[in-house]
């Protein structure tokens, strides 16, 4: 057989009718393992304003660098009570918040471990289909031989790095820009 | 350390970016070049949903309230399958719709058609061991929108699928068979092959038709398939 994938389209103005029943903006519960640190942001349309309707999902490792997935066989453990799935709804002003661990390295594509990032996909009305980012951290040695943030031209790495709140260095900043001067870099990964 | 990653959208099957017609895409497309990678092991894994995060009742969108929803009752029911036909079996499929009048149960619907009482419009489930779903709802109803002047949605209901990793999420639309708007609706055509397009619309069933209950519709969700053979880096002044 030879199928191609069902086209995506817009989740529309409406989806949380749908999608808030999955809502998960604190992944660290408690006895979780690992460094807590709690992410802040806005999602930012090409007028500069905040995006009221948008959804991320996020994806990451446990604190060891483990995958709650069957196709991760490295020889970890995970852990119960954390999946490492968020899904994180903007408000008003386009503003969002989650909790989680910071989460360990995981096997690159060239040998080398890649630096530690949660994975990102970003839903909203206007978006056709998915943009799919990452966010990693800032003051990590690996950032500078991470295989993916190698693949990014210099100076459009800033935006992949979250920045520190007021010198705490569990409170992060990450602003996903949509357009413009500072936009955030974007991954083609297929769909 | 080699992985299989997911195969990529042959050209013209997804939308880009970027389609004026469908005026909300214009400051919320990205303007830069998206920066193409590999699938590494944060992408060929992803969120798995188990029967705890499933209500098994939520397959069935007319069952909500202590009423039945006003409108003609459908069941929508089809396969999530990769793209060498490969059944996904036990991923989550999330769907929401307007009601029959063409209303979501939503704030910023301020559309001037009624809210049912009796409808959310909102359901989940997870595929089978053969990755079957069925859902059990009425039929959404047409809305207007301000896209541009006398614009029209076609009926449709919202899908969203994980299937087995971050690489093969999907969202999409499903629209009905016949339906006179489809043809204008830029959010439908925002896709550039026909045939892909087409993908989008169920068909009507009468092998799933329920006699004296509810028509039946089938619609089959495609994912990303999996790569043949695993990535390797670019050899440098290599064969």
């Amino acid at each position: 057989m030879n199928f191609r994938a069902t086209p995506s389209q817009t989740v529309g103005p409406f989806f949380s009718i749908g999608c808030d029943r999955l809502n998960v903006i604190d992944l660290a519960g408690h006895g979780v393992s690992g460094q807590r640190i709690e992410v802040t942001g806005r999602v930012i349309d090409g007028d500069g304003n905040g995006v009221p309707d948008a959804m991320l999902e996020i994806w990451q490792a446990n604190s060891a660098g483990k995958y709650a997935h069957p196709e991760d066989r490295q020889d970890k453990a995970t852990e119960t009570g954390f999946q490492g799935f968020g899904r994180i709804p903007t408000d008003a002003n386009g503003a969002f918040w989650f909790a989680t661990i910071k989460p360990g390295t995981v096997p690159g594509p060239d040998g080398r471990q890649q630096a530690p990032h949660i994975v990102v996909s970003v839903f909203m009305r206007g978006l056709l289909r998915r943009l799919v980012t990452r966010i990693y951290f800032p003051d990590e040695a690996e950032n500078d031989q991470d295989f993916v943030l190698n693949l990014v031209e210099p100076a459009r790495r800033g935006t992949l790095i979250a920045r520190e709140v007021s010198g705490e260095d569990n409170k992060l900043e990450w602003n996903v820009i949509l357009q413009g001067e500072n936009e955030t870099v974007f991954f083609d990964i297929g769909l | 350390m080699n992985l299989k990653g997911f195969r990529r959208p042959f050209p013209g099957t997804q939308p880009n970016y970027l389609h004026p017609p469908y005026v909300s895409s214009v400051k919320r497309a990205p303007t830069k070049p998206l920066v193409a990678i590999p699938h590494t092991l944060s992408e060929i894994t992803g969120p798995m949903f188990g029967v705890e995060r499933v209500d098994v009742k939520a397959f069935d969108l007319t069952k909500q309230h202590s009423g039945e929803p006003l409108g003609e009752r459908i069941l929508v029911s089809g396969r999530v399958l990769d793209e060498d036909g490969r059944t996904v079996p036990h991923t989550l499929v999330e769907i929401w719709q307007c009601n029959a009048a063409g209303r979501y149960q939503h704030k910023v619907d301020v559309h001037d058609a009624p809210l049912d009482p009796n409808f959310t419009g909102c359901g989940h489930t997870l595929t089978d061991s053969e990755g079957r779903y069925r859902f059990v709802t009425i039929r959404p109803g047409a809305y207007p929108w301000k896209n541009h002047y006398n614009a029209w949605r076609p009926a449709h209901i919202h899908f969203s699928v994980f299937g087995p990793a971050f690489a093969t999420r999907l969202v999409t639309q499903m629209y009905f068979p016949g339906d006179a708007l489809i043809p204008f609706d830029p959010i439908f055509n925002c896709t550039a092959d026909e045939t892909a397009r087409q993908r989008l619309i169920s068909e009507f069933d009468w092998k799933s038709t329920i006699p004296e209950q509810a028509l039946g519709f089938q619609f089959d969700l495609v994912l990303a398939g999996r790569e043949a053979t695993p990535w390797e880096p670019p050899r440098p002044g290599g064969k």
